[in-house]
């Protein structure tokens, strides 16, 4: 078998593809941070929190409704954006046009607040949620067995991400949006609502990272907890990609699970640390991120 | 003779202040501090539930010892050493604890019994397993309770070697417990004519997992064995199954599993998986009256560090009030020298170096047909005595034992 670096090829391969997939979550969480940031200029640190909620969404709307997967997906993201968009309207409105750090310490205090809530009334050992029967098992690609919710993942994140991507930059309603946050009095003039906007723009943000919280419901043990190592990882990737570039959160998302799925094949003690090297690097030599526009 | 009166008034008088001095209790009250993972990942196995069993304990034993009395206070270790050792500093330097009860990350009560031994306080460690904390770590000032890496490995690992897993990949957290587990692991195989060949140590905690169980399923051992705990058990376990760990010919051997951790797997997912235990909630009616009580109190099923910590609190209540004291050493000698003979444990013994030893057991999980209920979860496959499950003495590298 063809070694490179002393790892067989195969095995390689497989590590490439599995980088892939995580990389698709980095980046439709980290998306949605980048639209948060790059329309509204909030810096978002519950978006771990809502990522969570998507997952424990599904789950207890599975166990006392008994809704399905398919339902979840759609659903479980509209119940967080819909609760995305109260936080917006009750808290982060009355600071608006603040320093970027109100809003950082304002969203960092709300999910911990939610956090806190939901370890005590679930714990944190995790609640069960059985995969769909579709997706059980998986194909062998004769380098690695991919079973086929992970090749589902990368569909569903690739697809939302690109459109997503679609609209904010190519379509009417993107160009209201950025001229929304760009002038707003100047929209309110043309008689556009620009506050409702703001709102649906926040809890959009927000529904992307509960989807990518109903994706993970089947794979990861879903806790309470299981946003907050998540978020950092998450901000390091739009730092990288440059703060409120959507396409560039998207690439480096995908970028970057490459890169920790490649140490964690060569030295898996520094897996947790890379992106963050990776992040040091960047803004040592591109202080506005790979995508970002010079400032 | 007046002066003959005085002197020998005064001597007695001193000889019964000295004498005071050693069998008291200092302040009249004994302070116990419940140190704990309260909001992290190693919550459950411990926890707030833990300090119900702490409270449980001092309600039964009557709430007062040789009426002094008991207080307690709490606070979150946060899973770091840090933030524990200043907390406990607090506690001895200004609180007056005297005795440190609950502690789960094994670096944790390594950092705490540090402190410990230095203000000379007593700490009694439930929760963690690195069986260093007895060996290397060992002080006077500490006892580990309920577990540890060497019987966990002893227990799990001897028999998946002997049913023919000769060959074994570890996946280990990369800090003290799994570096513990992993060595005491890779020692029971290789005595049962195993090898190790293979481990990857993973960053604590990690969500993905399937990167590694690629690199476990690419190595071709009988058996990946896992040398974590919480969190990260209960991914790595749900991630090989969803890759076909098992399917494709390769045992999953969890070398640390709690209560807990199986019951947010489900027997569905877990059945089968063979693990080691010092204790379980449905072993007799002894510990089925102590779990209902624990269970009216808590809502769930205790884990064995629960029952342990009810355990070890009632055995140094009754320290204190056998000796009169709550002077670290005073009370360590006197638990050493009482077995211990309750719901937890039948004939345990604290020996020198801290360790307290008791019988453990081999449990499978049943299967959902097997489960009569959802914390009707394991089924008992054989008792490890006592002797056979902790590292002897003989090998023990503890300055303690000479």
């Amino acid at each position: 078998m063809s070694m490179i670096f002393g790892v067989p090829l195969a095995v390689l391969s497989g590590q490439l593809l599995i980088g892939i997939i995580n990389g698709a979550f980095y980046a439709l969480l980290s998306l949605g941070l980048a639209v948060i940031f790059g329309l509204l200029k909030i810096i978002n640190f519950a978006h771990g929190a809502m990522y969570m909620l998507g997952a424990m969404v599904t789950v207890l709307m599975f166990d006392a409704l008994g809704v399905n997967y398919w339902v979840a997906l759609f659903l479980a993201p509209l119940v967080v954006g819909a609760f995305g968009v109260l936080i917006e309207y009750f808290l982060l409105r009355r600071i608006a046009g603040q320093d970027h750090i109100y809003s950082l310490l304002l969203t960092f205090g709300a999910a911990l607040i939610i956090q806190g809530v939901l370890v005590n009334i679930f714990g944190v050992s995790g609640l069960r949620y059985t995969m769909p029967d579709m997706f059980k098992g998986g194909v062998n690609l004769g380098f690695m067995f991919l079973p086929y919710y992970r090749a589902w993942v990368i569909v569903a994140a690739l697809v939302v991400c690109f459109g997503t991507w679609f609209v904010i930059e190519k379509t009417k309603l993107g160009s209201y949006l950025r001229a929304g946050t760009e002038d707003s009095q100047l929209m309110q003039g043309f008689g556009i609502n620009v506050p409702l906007l703001i709102s649906l723009t926040y809890g959009f943000g927000v529904a992307l990272a509960a989807f990518a919280g109903v994706l993970a419901a089947p794979i990861y043990s879903v806790t309470p907890v299981m946003g907050s190592s998540i978020l950092i990882v998450v901000f390091a990737v739009v730092v990288i990609g440059g703060m409120g570039s959507i396409g560039g959160a998207i690439i480096t998302g995908i970028l970057m699970g490459v890169i920790e799925g490649l140490t964690k094949t060569f030295y898996p003690p520094a897996s947790s640390a890379v992106i963050f090297l990776v992040m040091v690097l960047v803004l040592m030599f591109r202080p506005s991120g790979l995508f970002g526009k010079e400032a | 003779m007046t002066m003959m009166k005085k002197l020998l008034t005064s001597a007695v008088a001193s000889a019964l202040m000295v004498g005071g001095a050693q069998a008291e209790i200092s302040d009249n009250t004994v302070k116990i501090g419940y140190l704990a993972d309260m909001s992290g990942t190693y919550r459950d196995l411990a926890g707030p539930n833990g300090l119900a069993a702490l409270n449980m304990a001092i309600k039964d034993f009557g709430g007062k010892v040789n009426g002094a009395k008991i207080e307690v206070v709490s606070a979150d270790d946060r899973n770091s050493p840090d933030t524990s050792s200043s907390t406990v500093r607090r506690w001895v330097e200004n609180d007056k604890v005297d005795l440190v009860a609950g502690m789960v990350a094994s670096s944790v009560s390594i950092a705490v019994s540090k402190i410990l031994e230095e203000h000379d306080r007593l700490g009694i460690i439930s929760g963690s397993a690195a069986s260093s904390i007895t060996n290397e770590h060992c002080t006077p000032n500490h006892i580990h309770y309920v577990y540890d890496t060497y019987p966990l490995a002893n227990g799990t690992a001897s028999a998946v070697v002997k049913e023919g897993g000769k060959t074994w990949y570890m996946l280990t957290a990369d800090y003290a417990f799994g570096h513990a587990l992993e060595g005491d692991v890779t020692r029971v195989v290789e005595a049962n004519g195993g090898e190790v060949i293979g481990a990857v140590r993973h960053p604590f905690p990690t969500q993905d997992f399937s990167s590694f169980i690629l690199q476990a399923q690419a190595s071709g051992a009988d058996v990946v064995g896992l040398a974590n705990a919480g969190a990260d058990t209960t991914n790595a376990i749900t991630t090989a199954s969803e890759f076909g760990v098992t399917q494709s010919g390769q045992t999953l051997a969890a070398l640390l599993l709690f209560l807990t951790d199986v019951h947010a797997l489900g027997a569905e997912t877990a059945q089968g998986i063979q693990l080691t235990t010092g204790w379980y909630w449905d072993m007799n009616d002894e510990t089925r009256e102590w779990s209902d009580r624990f269970m009216e109190e808590t809502g769930v099923r205790p884990t064995m560090v629960h029952a342990g910590i009810y355990s070890s609190t009632m055995q140094y209540l009754n320290a204190v009030a056998a000796t009169g004291s709550d002077d670290a050493q005073t009370v360590r000698q006197q638990m050493m020298d009482t077995p211990i003979n309750d719901m937890f444990a039948k004939n345990g013994k604290i020996r020198v170096d801290g360790r307290m030893v008791h019988d453990m057991y081999l449990a499978e999980v049943k299967t959902p047909e097997e489960s009569k209920n959802e914390w009707d979860l394991y089924k008992i496959l054989r008792t490890i005595p006592a002797e056979e499950s902790y590292r002897p003495l003989s090998e023990s590298k503890c300055k303690l034992v000479k």
